[in-house]
């Protein structure tokens, strides 16, 4: 019996959920916002509203909640700091307690955090930096359904990167000409082939006529290379039931990786198809078509570091991360950060990363980073330093666009990748002698000499648009 | 299209197999399978030696020769057990493994030896 009578009408958020003397403990979700208030409204009030909205509060007071413990369910906002570089932004802590998330939820989470409050008008834009879920909240989700090390044995691959290649174009192909791509890459060297995004079940292309010619292609590399091999096959599908549908197909082929899309799909179809992956034994590769839309903002949107570790608990084997290097957005200190959050199991604090809680993952496996768009056998040597072995380095025009052919690109791409492994374990510097580790390579190999010869001068140099907050003045 | 060269991998052909890592660069010579033990032992992997008959080579397991070598780190004492493995089965390709304890997998898998047939 804490307080005495109901007191209708508007309180200031800040009287109830501004507790700068808070202290988080282990069970807590703990988020960072970055909020840029409208002008004239106070910092800790701001904050306070967004912790009030994302969890228990509405804007005016209600007699029900004299029916609970508002004090225990509420989010705290507990800490506000600057942010470098800026005169109006700060970042808001905000910690919640585990009992108002229900248990391996991803979408409930997300339903709270990053609701409402994103519309709110007191901010003029908010961005869920970062979010530590609590080792406690981490054993209540599947998680991968198989990660890294379990690839590893099923696919045999060891001690290096592994390599794919997304299947162009993207659309218009028909299913046996369209194995007859992935059949070529994958007898040349790849480990993996892949079906682009938004390649489904249109009219041109089936997904059964699909799966059939591409499991053929697969069989046959690996009757050639003794190598094993996979595509991953695009499941992504309007309903889940459809979605099942083409999982199950998959499986009875005998193949070793399907594919989703978890941003477009949801997380709801994503956790459940991570599900169906664990049960069947199956690798599952996560696209993440959309992101951009609301990761690339630096004021507003989520980070995505935060999409980063959603997915790794809803469930997935694989996950695009960027290239660094290549034609899509990416700060290298900030890729470094998130591909930590896709594999590791401790990831320490790190402001210089943008990293701003420890997070422990405990036991849950971790996924590969995928690192795939506009790079060609020019940015291997980056690519292996930057990724290391846990990664898949995936060329799709660096492969199909090869003046022989695929095989042959593909060949490039491998005997380049062995040959910077090779160099790396050496103890050599592999972007500062990477001419000179590439060009010894191409002495044995055609392939690679070709392929050296036709991207020599192609480079994506744009400034990143997400950059890390750093004072610049 | 005279210029555009054949990729010459076929079915019928057996040193159109790979094995996997470096199995695409040419055979190394001992200093550079030198490096690659040294970094090996660096990594604090455990070594061991596998071979198997090069028609055999696709499965999940090789014939483990003797027991990996625990906590051995003399790049001489590795290179002798991989020779000696190579000496009582000369036809067979023979790879050397870093076990990664801590990953609980193997963080290096290369032939040293390759079999018969292959360069």
């Amino acid at each position: 019996m804490a307080k005495k009578g109901y007191d209708a009408g508007v309180k200031e958020y800040r009287d109830t959920y501004w507790m700068p003397e808070y202290e988080p403990v282990d069970t807590d979700i703990l988020a960072c916002f970055k909020i840029t208030p409208q002008p004239g409204v106070p910092r800790e009030e701001v904050a306070a509203a967004v912790a009030a909205e994302s969890s228990t509060g509405t804007w005016t007071t209600v007699w029900t909640d004299l029916l609970t413990d508002l004090d225990h369910y509420k989010g705290r906002a507990y800490r506000i700091e600057d942010v470098p570089g800026s005169d109006d932004a700060i970042y808001a802590f905000i910690a919640y307690p585990i009992d108002l998330f229900e248990e391996g939820s991803i979408v409930n989470v997300l339903t709270s955090l990053v609701g409402n409050v994103f519309g709110f008008k007191a901010l003029r834009a908010l961005r869920l930096e970062d979010i530590r879920f609590p080792i406690a909240y981490v054993m209540t989700c599947g998680g991968p359904p198989n990660g890294i090390q379990v690839e590893r044995d099923k696919m045999n691959k060891y001690g290096r990167p592994m390599l794919g290649c997304t299947i162009k174009p993207k659309l218009g192909l028909s299913a046996k000409n369209y194995g007859r791509a992935c059949y070529e890459g994958l007898r040349g060297g790849l480990d993996f082939t892949k079906d682009d995004e938004n390649v489904n079940s249109q009219p041109f292309m089936r997904w059964r006529d699909r799966f059939g010619f591409v499991q053929d292609a697969i069989e046959r590399a690996e009757k050639e290379t003794g190598e094993r091999k996979g595509h991953y096959l695009n499941v992504t599908a309007p309903t889940p039931e459809e979605m099942y549908k083409r999982a199950e197909y998959a499986k009875e082929l005998g193949t070793p990786i399907i594919m989703h899309d978890f941003f477009t799909a949801g997380f709801t179809a994503n956790t459940g198809l991570a599900n169906w992956c664990r049960d069947n034994g199956l690798l599952l590769h996560i696209h993440r078509a959309m992101h951009a839309v609301v990761d690339r903002n630096p004021n507003h949107g989520i980070h995505f570091r935060v999409l980063a570790k959603c997915l790794r608990l809803s469930g997935g084997d694989h996950m695009h991360s960027g290239t660094v290097v290549g034609k899509l957005e990416g700060d290298r200190d900030s890729t470094l950060g998130w591909i930590d959050c896709m594999r590791d199991s401790f990831i320490k604090e790190d402001r210089s990363r943008g990293i701003f809680f420890d997070q422990d993952f405990g036991a849950m496996p971790g996924m590969l980073p995928v690192a795939s768009g506009g790079i060609h056998v020019w940015h291997m040597p980056a690519l292996v330093n930057i990724f290391g072995d846990d990664s898949v380095l995936q060329f799709g025009g660096g492969t199909l666009g090869h003046p022989w052919g695929n095989a042959a690109g593909a060949a490039a791409n491998r005997v380049a990748v062995e040959a910077c492994v090779e160099a790396r374990n050496a103890g050599r510097d592999l972007e500062k002698e990477s001419k000179d580790i590439l060009t010894n390579a191409a002495k044995h190999s055609p392939e690679l000499k070709v392929a050296m010869e036709t991207w020599k001068e192609i480079k994506f140099e744009f400034d990143t648009v997400d950059k890390l907050d750093i004072q610049h003045k | 299209m005279s210029k555009v060269q054949d990729y010459p991998s076929r079915l019928s052909d057996n040193a159109s197999r790979k094995f996997e890592t470096f199995s695409y660069l040419p055979a190394m010579t001992d200093k550079q399978i030198r490096e690659q033990v040294q970094y090996i032992v660096d990594q604090g992997y455990n070594p061991g030696v596998e071979h198997t008959e090069v028609e055999n080579a696709t499965g999940n397991y090789w014939y483990m020769w003797k027991l990996p070598m625990f906590g051995e780190t003399d790049i001489d004492t590795i290179l002798a057990e991989c020779k000696a493995c190579h000496d009582a089965n000369p036809d067979n390709h023979v790879r050397l493994i870093g076990y990664d304890n801590y990953a609980q997998s193997q963080g290096a898998s290369m032939v040293i030896y390759r079999g018969k047939g292959f360069k």
